[in-house]
């Protein structure tokens, strides 16, 4: 603990304790639609900072990340569904499965000199190749979707992960405090200094004795390996799972938004770019339904993209922090 | 047998309006390296566009086709010159998540004035047929064919005989050097966005005599139009073609031989392989 | 009986579709000596320092660090045998500070964060750049840079140097404080030097010996006095010479 504070400012130390305590706090005073919405937010929270692992640290631009998702998410179903296997050993399968595809993917991007838009295209490819494969792959129930069953117990089974919302607000806020942390002890270890180094100039990185082939794949691995443990939430919370809206590339959009939004190769980022996008959204979806405009919300939500890739094109914590003068230490 | 060839030959004259609307994205990409990736967005408002002036004044989509184009031309031109210029120098994410913006907004903005229903226009000779050889050819499809080609022809000789179009040609192969001998590149920029846009309006008209439009079909083409334009090879005019006629076949083949959802897989497959074998494409450069 | 060197290029060769860049080029660098390789632009300078460091394998010929065969090593392993390099156009990780780029180089040889930070601090102060030690390496001037670049090479503690025209861009003054800096480098800490160089003033000033190469083949070798009067040396930067009749 001591080792991984030392470093931080004082009042940024503050600030995440504050946010913190009021994060615990929050169910408790908070309707259950507030908490389903926050549920919204750690998970898009959560899925960013994975993301960020790869993009905002190791620069590896991946525009299939919905992969991992989904196999998360269907491994660790169907397995449930088939076998009844505890969902907390069907998402370690669910990991296993997703350390796999996104090494393999790395590797043979990487060897065959694939980078850049070129890889982004390629990780479309294999997410949406995956998407139309689930599709028709009956074990898991094709496009019908795959239904587990919901159990109607008063209270939270944990083990079985069946129950309330705030039960998953809780395990999800543990999980992106856990992925703050991670974040934080990769960057000041050499992993994170060779993954920034390669992430601004890939050969004078080599140069300097780091095997950039090794490193890329372990950031997209770690990626995809935390993407999947989300997946496999998702899927005991929503009880319900369709490839064209698992596998689909809006939720691979979705992914990346909140931490190019919030700032990215930052710590916060995407926590404060989830925050910001599922407010902007819920409140757009709210007011649009009482307007009844068919498509002003898409419209708004854009123009709000728009508008800080524009003014802010380095994200909104870092704006924020200045603010706040919580700047991180001089190391 | 005959009935394959019939497929092949359909799936080849889509394959041409393919190639005029992947034409579009690799003119922009290969001189800007930019990713447009509100391409599709763009051409289903080429496409909307024809549907009110059909429905208004009872033209033919053919005969609106230079009208539309000109028309996003210079929407291309005003969104490069206005916006997506600053972000030339600019990180990759950036530069797609501004693309991006765009995209929803075009989109959202189609939702807005038609609503979400399938629409399409409707022309006298949409059920005509020929017989050739015994071989069945949409009157529709085969005049849709031949006017991508013509496109695709005329953009040709635009970048082999004008002056703008070498100048053009110039500014991809050196930015620096162009702009040392003085040649302006953001507008050349500008005008390359627009000539992209204005392909890719074309190419909607085209689309619109054989597809519906609706607003979200506008991703699915954008993707397509990325998978042609990589396996085609990114920079090469006849390579865009040459992608367009590939996806086409495949995936009219697939689309009988094999269940109709799995058409995009091959397509996917397609890219997949090409991006690891042969990245610079069927007919592209070596970068 | 001369101890053995600590760098030998045997033989080596190149070829870039159609064109012979390197062309069976040997010479030796002794342990913690300085050699100077000119020649005329496109002789086929850089291409060595490539074959050298790793990012380019030769299609013929041999490299020896110490004895050891080291032909072929990618650029990562080349380091790790205690190759490092500069580049001719610098290569500053732009976003990262000062301290923390040559932190990286350091990390080569610990995987310690506190003494990957107490290295790195030792060769900024040794290559004066300690009180830029938080600002971006993007906010540093080029004389600046071009030490950054030196000092995250030197991070990596590495036998033999190689400095690609390092002294580039420079202006007198700065060429001769570079010049003492490398020097002194090299007498304390017992690095060998291998520089590729247009400025002569440096070239001179730094190498015990020099090797000059010419369309990819070796013309000459020697002490400095010698090569900057051999005839062919002088024909291959100005021209044959005309014979008073």
């Amino acid at each position: 603990m001591q080792e991984m504070l030392s470093g931080v400012p004082r009042r940024a130390a503050l600030a995440l304790a504050l946010f913190v305590a009021a994060m615990l706090a929050m169910p408790l005073f908070a309707g259950s639609y507030v908490v389903s919405v926050l549920v919204v937010v750690l998970f898009s929270a959560y899925l960013g900072q994975a993301w960020n692992i790869m993009m905002g640290f190791a620069g590896q631009l991946s525009l299939g990340h919905a992969l991992y998702v989904g196999l998360g998410a269907y491994v660790s179903a169907a397995l449930f569904v088939h076998f009844g296997l505890p969902p907390w050993i069907g998402m370690l399968a669910g990991m296993a499965a997703a350390a796999l595809a996104g090494s393999l993917i790395a590797a043979l991007s990487f060897r065959f000199g694939v980078t850049g838009v070129y890889f982004a295209l390629l990780t479309i490819a294999f997410a949406e190749f995956t998407r139309i494969v689930f599709n028709h792959f009956g074990w898991v129930g094709g496009s019908s979707g795959l239904f587990l069953p919901v159990a109607n117990l008063a209270r939270d089974d944990l083990v079985n992960l069946r129950g309330s919302p705030a039960m998953f607000y809780y395990i999800l806020l543990a999980l992106t405090l856990c992925a703050l942390a991670l974040g934080h002890l990769l960057l000041r270890r050499r992993v994170g200094f060779y993954w920034q180094a390669i992430r601004e100039d890939q050969e004078a990185a080599q140069a300097l004795g780091i095997d950039v082939f090794r490193y890329k794949i372990a950031a997209v691995t770690l990626s995809a390996v935390m993407t999947a443990i989300a997946g496999a939430l998702m899927a005991f919370y929503d009880n319900n799972l369709y490839p064209d809206t698992t596998f689909a590339i809006g939720r691979s959009i979705d992914i990346i938004t909140a931490p190019i939004i919030g700032g990215l190769g930052t710590l916060f980022g995407p926590i404060l770019g989830a925050f910001v996008l599922t407010v902007l959204s819920e409140t757009m979806t709210n007011l649009s339904s009482a307007i009844g405009i068919n498509g002003l919300k898409q419209w708004i939500y854009g123009a709000t993209l728009l508008a800080i890739v524009m003014l802010q094109p380095a994200g909104l914590w870092p704006w924020l922090r200045a603010r706040l003068r919580l700047d991180e230490a001089k190391r | 047998m005959l009935t394959y060839v019939s497929i092949i030959v359909a799936g080849l004259l889509t394959g041409c309006v393919y190639g005029l609307m992947a034409l579009g994205l690799s003119v922009i990409f290969g001189v800007t390296r930019i990713v447009n990736f509100a391409h599709g967005e763009m051409m289903v408002v080429g496409m909307y566009a024809v549907l009110v002036l059909n429905q208004k004044l009872g033209l033919d989509p053919f005969v609106m086709t230079p009208v539309i184009a000109a028309g996003l031309f210079v929407g291309g031109y005003a969104l490069q010159r206005g916006l997506v210029n600053r972000y030339i120098a600019r990180p990759e994410h950036e530069q797609f998540l501004l693309l991006l913006a765009v995209a929803i907004m075009l989109t959202s903005s189609t939702l807005m004035v038609f609503g979400p229903d399938a629409r399409n226009v409707q022309v006298d000779y949409a059920y005509d047929s020929y017989e050739i050889g015994g071989v069945l050819v949409d009157k529709v499809r085969l005049l849709a064919a031949l006017g991508a080609v013509g496109g695709v022809a005329a953009l040709w000789a635009f970048f082999r005989w004008t002056r703008t179009g070498k100048s053009i040609r110039a500014c991809a192969d050196n930015q620096v050097g162009a702009q040392v001998v003085g040649l302006d590149v953001k507008r050349l920029y500008a005008v390359t966005f627009g000539i992209g846009a204005a392909c890719v309006g074309a190419a909607g008209v085209l689309l619109l005599l054989l597809v519906d439009v609706q607003p979200y079909i506008a991703a699915d083409f954008t993707l397509l139009a990325f998978i042609i334009v990589i396996v085609g090879g990114l920079g090469s005019m006849p390579g865009a073609l040459l992608g367009g006629l590939l996806v086409g076949v495949s995936e009219a083949l697939s689309g009988f031989m094999v269940l109709p959802s799995l058409k995009s897989m091959f397509s996917f497959a397609l890219l997949i392989v090409v991006l690891l074998v042969r990245p610079q494409g069927l007919l592209g450069r070596r970068a | 009986m001369s101890p053995p060197p600590l760098l030998e290029v045997v033989d080596i060769s190149k070829r870039f579709s159609g064109l012979q860049a390197v062309d069976a080029v040997s010479f030796s660098v002794p342990h913690g000596g300085i050699v100077g390789l000119i020649g005329p632009n496109g002789a086929g300078k850089t291409t060595i320092f490539n074959l050298i460091s790793g990012v380019l394998r030769p299609d013929a010929g041999a490299i020896r660090l110490d004895g050891r065969d080291i032909t072929g090593l990618r650029a990562d392993q080349a380091c790790g045998v205690g190759i490092g390099r500069t580049f001719q156009l610098v290569r500053p990780f732009g976003a990262l500070t000062v301290l923390d780029n040559v932190m990286v180089g350091a990390f080569k040889r610990t995987a310690s964060t506190t003494a990957a930070r107490r290295t790195a601090r030792q060769i900024l102060d040794r290559l004066a750049l300690a009180d830029k030690a938080s600002a971006a390496a993007n906010s540093l001037t080029l004389p600046e840079r071009k030490r950054l670049e030196a000092a995250r090479a030197l991070a990596t503690e590495p036998k033999l140097l190689l400095l690609d025209e390092v002294m580039a861009g420079l202006r007198p003054v700065e060429v001769d404080t570079m010049v003492r800096v490398f020097a002194d480098l090299s007498r304390e800490m017992g690095i060998a030097i291998l520089l590729t160089e247009h400025v002569m003033r440096a070239v001179m000033a730094l190498s015990q010996s020099i090797v000059v190469v010419h369309h990819g083949q070796k013309i000459c070798e020697g002490l400095p006095a010698t090569v900057a009067r051999d005839p062919q040396v002088i024909a291959c930067y100005l021209g044959a010479a005309r014979t008073k009749a």
